[in-house]
């Protein structure tokens, strides 16, 4: 049994299990019963989490912007998504004539519902994590999928041009980001020989971020436009598309397509302090899992705050621009990076480096951050060198259906 | 292992069940005074013209056949990474060929113009 001091969650589990078998429950019923607690903690915890994180991002994106941010309800403004919240319950749920009920209405449920799935395999400590799944990183990609249709039944399911333009444009742009994504997902599979989420964290006694800064990088920025934040929005885009797949959607429904992205910009931040930058570990973490879920959460917020500040600061990207980023520019260099850490890892290796002393993995994790470096130099060279495309005029009337404006060019 | 699935189905059902319910109670309690000027399409503000269902361009075709090249590659080369700890120098480099052929897949379809936006 564990010591109540040292691991609060892991003993109050311990001692449920000992009195839900002391009334004589058989094994299993207790089993179903603790994960049913579990499940329910971790997914009632993550939604319970959006309504400080809107409070937060609101705050930020007001300092960001020269504002004060919410203000007026409790201290900093600390209850306004509080009142939100019991405003928008209240709403009344305006249906579109014409629209597909069955994937309007399922579309903000599987919007929230993909994002929480990623919740289930997230290692908030050695041993506070849902489920230690052997295949965490591909549950990860599976979930992330979830999100993508939840967005295309949305914009075919409004009836209504722009909603369906922006349906489309997620189906592009997703996807088109999904490829460097999983590619660099491979990166910190191959380094920790694993692709369960905990076995990865145990393997980065140098992060991941430093050792493969390349691919941290890409799947940083895939990340971003898997959650369609700014500046990769185009599928809400709201001075093109009104506001995209979710132009049609009143009251909660709207709400939870709010939450599903707040939540969904957390999440990322998450996957990628778990990924590149070591998760739960720190100092203390294996004896006290409390703090390694501290060290999570900090490291989180540092993503979290990137996260917005790129919100803040960039404009948006053309939907053209979007994919070229993707295909022409992430697609190679995630491929560059998978090989680029797997040859030079393992000529380390052969070279008689391969040790698992401290000493042989800070000289493995120098020589992979200088050759990652000059990856990425070299890169920034080549991209320097290009020059941008000009986008061709086109004039005469256009037909409706077509998902770029007519842009009438100025000399 | 059973036991880890069957927490992965239940947290499926309550990661479902969370916002159905809150959408549900919402429901429940708003107001319901629909008329014919709220239920039109709202679109941009101004009365819809024409057809609302698009049909779409085939440049997303392209992108999704892309795409899934490289997903069916992505599937092949996460177990070459999960035992690259076992692997000899031998294996390494015929991951790095498989992976180079496709690049060459997506080098031919960025030539034949399918990476453009038309």
């Amino acid at each position: 049994m564990p010591n109540f001091w040292q691991d609060p969650i892991g003993f109050i589990a311990a001692w449920l299990h000992s009195v839900l078998t002391g009334w004589g429950l058989p094994t299993e019923v207790v089993d179903f019963l603790l994960a049913l607690l579990g499940a329910g903690v971790i997914a009632l915890g993550a939604m319970l989490f959006v309504i400080f994180l809107i409070w937060y991002e609101r705050k930020l994106i007001g300092r960001i912007q020269d504002r004060l941010g919410p203000n007026r309800v409790g201290p900093y403004g600390i209850f306004q998504p509080f009142a939100d919240m019991l405003k928008i319950f209240t709403k009344e749920y305006i249906t579109p004539e014409g629209a597909d009920l069955v994937p309007y209405n399922l579309a903000p449920i599987l919007a929230v519902a993909a994002v929480l799935l990623i919740w289930a395999v997230i290692p908030f400590a050695h041993n506070i994590v849902g489920v230690d799944l052997p295949v965490g990183l591909l549950f990860v990609i599976a979930a992330g999928g979830f999100g993508e249709l939840a967005i295309m039944l949305a914009g075919w399911g409004s009836n209504n041009k722009y909603a369906l333009l922006g349906g489309f444009r997620a189906v592009a742009m997703l996807i088109s980001y999904e490829v460097p994504m999983i590619f660099t997902m491979l990166v910190p599979a191959m380094m920790a020989n694993s692709l369960n989420l905990n076995d990865i964290v145990r393997a980065q006694t140098v992060p991941f971020l430093l050792t493969a800064p390349l691919a941290a990088i890409i799947f940083f920025i895939t990340q971003v436009a898997e959650a369609a934040r700014s500046p990769f929005d185009v599928v809400e885009a709201d001075s093109e598309l009104v506001a995209g797949f979710m132009t049609e959607y009143a009251g909660l429904k709207f709400g939870m397509f709010y939450v599903a992205e707040f939540l969904h910009a957390f999440t990322i931040s998450m996957l990628f302090s778990v990924l590149f930058l070591a998760g739960w570990r720190g100092p203390g973490a294996e004896q006290f899992p409390l703090l390694g879920v501290l060290y999570l959460f900090i490291k989180t917020f540092v993503v979290y705050f990137i996260v917005i500040l790129l919100r803040g600061s960039l404009p948006r990207f053309r939907i053209d621009q979007t994919l070229d980023l993707s295909w022409k520019v992430l697609t190679p260099l995630s491929l560059v990076a998978v090989f680029l850490n797997a040859l030079v890892l393992k000529a380390l290796v052969e070279a008689g480096l391969g040790g698992d002393s401290l000493g042989a993995q800070l000289l493995r994790a120098v020589i992979l951050l200088a050759a990652n470096v000059g990856v990425i130099w070299l890169s920034g060279q080549l991209m320097g060198q290009a020059t941008l495309r000009e986008r061709p005029v086109v004039s005469g009337p256009r037909p409706l259906a077509v998902s770029r404006p007519v842009v009438e060019q100025q000399e | 292992m059973l036991d880890q699935w069957l927490f992965v189905g239940l947290f499926a059902i309550i990661a479902l069940l969370l916002p159905g319910v809150a959408i549900y109670l919402a429901g429940v309690l708003g107001p319901k005074k629909p008329n014919e000027a709220k239920r039109t399409i709202y679109e941009c503000g101004i009365e819809t013209v024409g057809e609302t269902k698009l049909q779409f361009r085939a440049q997303y075709y392209v992108y999704a056949l892309v795409f899934l090249i490289f997903d069916v590659e992505a599937v092949f080369l996460f177990p070459w990474a999960v035992a690259y700890g076992q692997l000899g120098l031998y294996a390494v480099l015929e991951g790095l060929l498989f992976a180079l052929i496709l690049a060459g897949g997506l080098v031919y379809a960025w030539k034949k113009g399918a990476l453009e936006w038309k």
